[in-house]
């Protein structure tokens, strides 16, 4: 049983707060998420000395220093596998990992596919600003085709990944997507990530004003936003639009076509109604990315694309271990040493 | 032989001091089943005995070819026993492909027991004999003393009402074998019987067949002619004690557990399966109950950072591997070496580079385990030098690991790790204590968290996540001394790459002087071992000193930091000879360190050293 003790109660976001500088570049969408971070820690309901931060390389991964918790910087790509080996060890803890596109899609993606496979109950955010920053400006694993960049003088010629597709193949049970410039979404989001049990992926676009600049500012700027943006909510349809006319219909199976509802008359009841559980629609709102109509981008969608709890990684091994215990009996060290079959030497 | 007149059954009882038996055949023929049983068998009957079994990577190599020989070699004797045995007086060769790969290795006038089906023309073939060659029968044999039968014929014969299809009669001809072994050195069959009677409890019809194939074979010896000697080999005169057959895998395995249960520790394992290593992860998956936590990783870096991970939260963290892992996990044990926690890595060495030789024995990265690290980041390494003395260098390790706040290497190789002995086991009681260094208050000035605060080791303290009031951050950047704030001053970064080095220095005053394992402290040869040549080493060294020869041996088990004493004590002997499965890595460490004139002997065969290999060389050396 945990209890929350008075002064867990009485904290402030200035206690998660750590006396370093913080030393991320003016402008730069780390801080927002430091902040917002920060903002929710005093009610997320958890012991401060039981939150783990694990990050690996990159700018995004200097967020352990900052915050007054438990914290480890770690190598480029590992955090989830050693938040895995925390996390087993000891299950008590609340585990955030905090990574960037190249430190999680690139040299870490194979322990990104298997935490999510395995799904511990931490939670994975992935700072993504779609370059890497920390080495000055090459292209990663989400910048998009063609991008012009240290490495790719001429363009890249790779495609990029999609990471809530990615998630979703790797069979997340929880995956969701928000943003540094929207403080109250990004607020809502990590929460409903501490709060699910189970691995929660939060992919957080985030604006690197060197490198990368404006990348994600048609989801925020207050002309495009309405357009561009497609929030959330579940059991809602999915609306968006200047002023809301638009919605989403899904067709013939898994065919999905933009619509102006008021205009034809369609009830919003009659429009895709939004269900965290379905996984099949999950897949579909990650593939709104390559998705167009007469030219026109199908909004980004915003908030948890899919939450559908499963077995957790670490419960499942302490109920192993209690269920083996419990049949079996714990051996005493001597009979382990001695094995089964021993002789005397007179 | 004309004039003699042996009647019937008359068998002449021979004893002997020590005998090295080699069972070989297919992939398939269960060599490494019957090796082990008769094994078991000969050490609870009480003999010293030395076990090697080699087989080939391949699981199931095509049928009948070199390739898929598998050997089980057993060394049991009267007296101390410590190596397999240079070369084999019982060869049991299942196929044409085993008498092929294993002649070599008999010695003059020994016995081979060939399973004549399996010298067919196809096996002969297979094996690759010229045509028309035919060693049952033809004169290529002479200097041995063959007996042949059709093993596979007399066991279909033995089940011929058992109600059994064909393959699971011709599964059970390695029983016949073993009966006919256990005839031959006068064994007892309770001991298999018993096994074959819990291993098969659920299928009585297998069980049956295997016993009456086991008596069958056991039998035929009492009933035919064909031998006409029955060995003895009388109980060995070992230290009084209560022993169990051990292999280093298994040793390493509880060696852990007992050292996480004195430290007050729960065990996390993170590994990720490897030839020779996997059996680690599998004997320490069998002791949930006990609190173990095995965690099979995505890869070898994941390996290693699960248990950076779980040694961070206060658990004893292991990894195990073997070098092409090790090799991976490299700069995660950087991390370990800078974060300063504890973590004990074990590579179980086999033939390098690249894949090399899975299945084959080397000594190829000591310097790996020394160096293989980028920057300044000495950890300590040692070695376990026998299959049981496992144990106790896996129990070490996890001691300074812990008490010292430093990953530690164990290097122990495929030799060790699959060859078994007997082990006159510990009491639990016997066992040091293991103390953690928590630390679960502030200890600088105002309340201040300084993480990396030392004590007179130069030890930091352990602080766990979930240690009220003490929350902090560590990391792989460069640390202020004291604080472990992020620091990129140069003073600074000297000072503490100076202190992580004196660290580990100092770990030298909490390990044992080195002193001769066997000669004086003086001699005109020290023999220079670490690691798993101990075995050959010590008996050639003893039966040289016997034989007259001033000549000492010194067993390394610290590689890094070496004892104390060692530079003093080279200085005592005239030369010293450094003999190891590699070319010479400890070698130069000695010769750098010492600057002593060490000569190196060097094999890299993936086989381990024969006792007359290194008796030669020392001869050579003394003359």
């Amino acid at each position: 049983m945990e209890t929350v003790t008075e002064q867990n109660i009485k904290l402030t976001s200035k206690d998660f707060s750590s006396d370093q500088e913080v030393k991320w570049c003016p402008g730069c969408g780390d801080y927002s998420i430091l902040k917002q971070a920060q903002t929710i820690f005093p009610d997320i309901n958890v012991p401060k000395e039981n939150i783990v931060f694990i990050s690996g390389i990159g700018c995004s991964s200097r967020f352990t220093y900052y915050m007054d918790t438990f914290g480890m910087h770690s190598i480029h790509g590992r955090a989830a596998a050693i938040a895995s080996g925390v996390k087993a060890a000891n299950p008590e803890l609340s585990v955030w990992i905090v990574s960037g596109d190249g430190d999680s899609f690139s040299i870490g993606g194979n322990h990104l596919i298997h935490a999510l496979r395995k799904n511990f109950n931490f939670n994975y955010l992935v700072f993504n600003n779609q370059i890497y920053s920390l080495t000055k400006g090459q292209y990663s694993p989400t910048s998009e085709k063609s991008k012009v960049t240290k490495s790719t003088p001429y363009g890249s010629i790779e495609d990029p990944f999609n990471p809530a597709e990615l998630a979703l193949g790797a069979n997340a049970s929880f995956v969701s997507r928000t943003i540094d410039r929207d403080p109250k979404h990004m607020q809502a989001v990590l929460k409903r990530a501490n709060d699910f049990k189970g691995a929660s992926f939060v992919e957080i676009y985030q604006n690197c004003p060197v490198f990368n600049d404006g990348a994600f500012f048609i989801y925020t700027d207050k002309e495009t936003k309405k357009e561009e943006a497609l929030l959330l909510e579940n059991g809602k349809p999915l609306i968006f639009g200047q002023n809301d006319e638009k919605g989403i219909l899904i067709l013939d199976g898994i065919k999905c076509k933009v619509v102006n509802y008021k205009e034809e008359g369609i009830s919003p009841e009659n429009l895709w109604i939004h269900d965290e559980k379905n996984k099949t629609k999950a897949f579909l709102l990650s593939q709104f990315i390559n998705m167009e109509q007469d030219g026109e981008a199908f909004p980004r969608p915003f908030g948890v694309l899919y939450a559908n709890e499963r077995s957790v990684y670490e419960e499942s091994m302490v109920n192993q271990i209690i269920a083996i215990k419990e049949r079996k009996g714990k051996t005493p060290l001597g009979k382990i040493l001695s094995g089964d079959k021993t002789w005397v030497i007179a | 032989m004309s004039g003699s007149n042996i009647t019937e059954k008359e068998t002449v009882k021979e004893e002997i001091e020590s005998v090295v038996v080699r069972f070989s055949g297919d992939s398939g023929d269960g060599m490494q089943l019957t090796g082990m049983q008769f094994t078991d068998t000969a050490a609870l009957f009480g003999n010293d005995l030395s076990t090697f079994p080699d087989y080939p990577s391949e699981i199931r190599a095509p049928i009948g070819t070199v390739a898929g020989v598998s050997g089980f070699q057993v060394h049991f004797g009267s007296k101390e026993i410590f190596t397999p045995g240079d070369s084999f007086d019982v060869l049991v060769a299942m196929n044409a492909a085993a008498l092929k790969v294993d002649l070599p290795r008999l010695k003059n006038g020994g016995i081979i027991l060939a399973n004549t089906s399996g010298f067919d023309k196809k096996n002969l073939g297979l094996a690759k004999y010229p045509e028309g060659a035919d060693p049952l029968n033809d004169s290529s044999l002479d200097n041995y003393i063959v007996h042949k039968m059709d093993i596979s014929k007399l066991t279909k014969e033995c089940l011929a009402d058992s109600g059994l299809g064909t393959k699971e009669i011709e599964r059970s001809k390695n029983m016949f074998v073993l009966g006919l072994l256990f005839w031959m050195f006068d064994k007892p069959l309770e001991h298999t019987l018993k096994f074959i009677e819990e291993k098969f409890a659920k299928k009585p019809e297998i069980a049956n067949a295997n016993i009456k194939t086991l008596n069958a074979g056991y039998n035929y010896c009492e009933s035919t002619e064909i031998f006409i000697t029955r060995f003895k080999v009388s109980p060995a005169k070992l230290p009084s004690g209560v022993y169990r057959n051990i292999t280093g895998n298994h040793a390493t395995a509880i060696g852990l557990v007992a050292a996480a249960e004195k430290a007050g520790l729960p065990l996390f394992l993170g590994s990720y399966p490897i030839t020779p290593a996997s059996d680690i992860l599998h004997e320490l998956s069998k002791y949930k109950a006990n609190g173990v936590k095995t965690f099979q990783a995505e890869d070898e870096i994941a390996g290693i950072c699960s248990a950076i991970g779980a040694s961070y939260t206060g658990s004893l963290a292991v990894t195990t591997t073997s070098g092409p892992g090790m090799a991976l996990k490299t700069e995660a044990a950087g991390l370990a070496t800078m974060l300063e926690i504890p973590l004990v890595i074990i590579n179980v060495q086999r033939g390098g580079p690249s894949t090399g030789l899975p299945t084959k024995t080397e000594q190829s990265d000591l310097l790996m385990a020394m160096h293989g690290r980028h920057g300044e980041a000495p950890l300590v390494v040692l070695a376990a030098n026998s299959p049981s003395d496992c144990f106790s260098a896996a129990f070490e390790a996890s001691k300074i690991s812990i008490e010292h706040m430093t990953p530690v290497i164990l290097l122990t190789d495929g030799y060790i790790a699959n060859g078994s002995e007997p082990w006159r086991f510990p009491n639990e009681e016997s066992l040091n204590s293991i103390k953690p260094n928590f630390l679960t208050s502030p200890n600088g000035s105002d309340g201040q968290i300084l993480p990396y605060k030392r004590d007179e080791k130069l030890v930091r303290p352990w602080i766990i996540p979930g240690t009220k009031g003490m929350e902090h951050r560590i990391g792989g950047l460069e640390k202020e001394n004291e604080t472990g704030n992020v620091s990129y001053n140069h003073i600074n970064h000297e000072l503490m790459v100076n202190i992580r080095a004196e660290k580990v220095n100092k770990v030298a005053d909490y390990i044992p002087q080195a002193k001769p394992d066997s000669g004086k402290e003086k001699a005109k040869l020290l023999v220079l071992g670490w690691g798993s040549t101990y075995g050959a080493i010590k008996t050639a060294v003893r039966e040289l000193i016997n034989e007259g020869k001033d000549v000492a041996h010194i067993h390394l088990r610290f590689i890094n930091p070496f004892p104390k004493n060692l530079g003093d004590l080279l200085k005592n002997y005239d030369n010293i000879l450094v003999p190891e499965m590699n070319k010479g890595q400890l070698l130069q460490l000695i010769r750098a360190k010492y600057l002593v004139d060490a000569k190196g002997y060097s094999k890299v065969q993936g086989l381990p050293f024969t006792t007359t290999e290194i008796k030669e060389k020392i001869k050579e050396m003394l003359s």
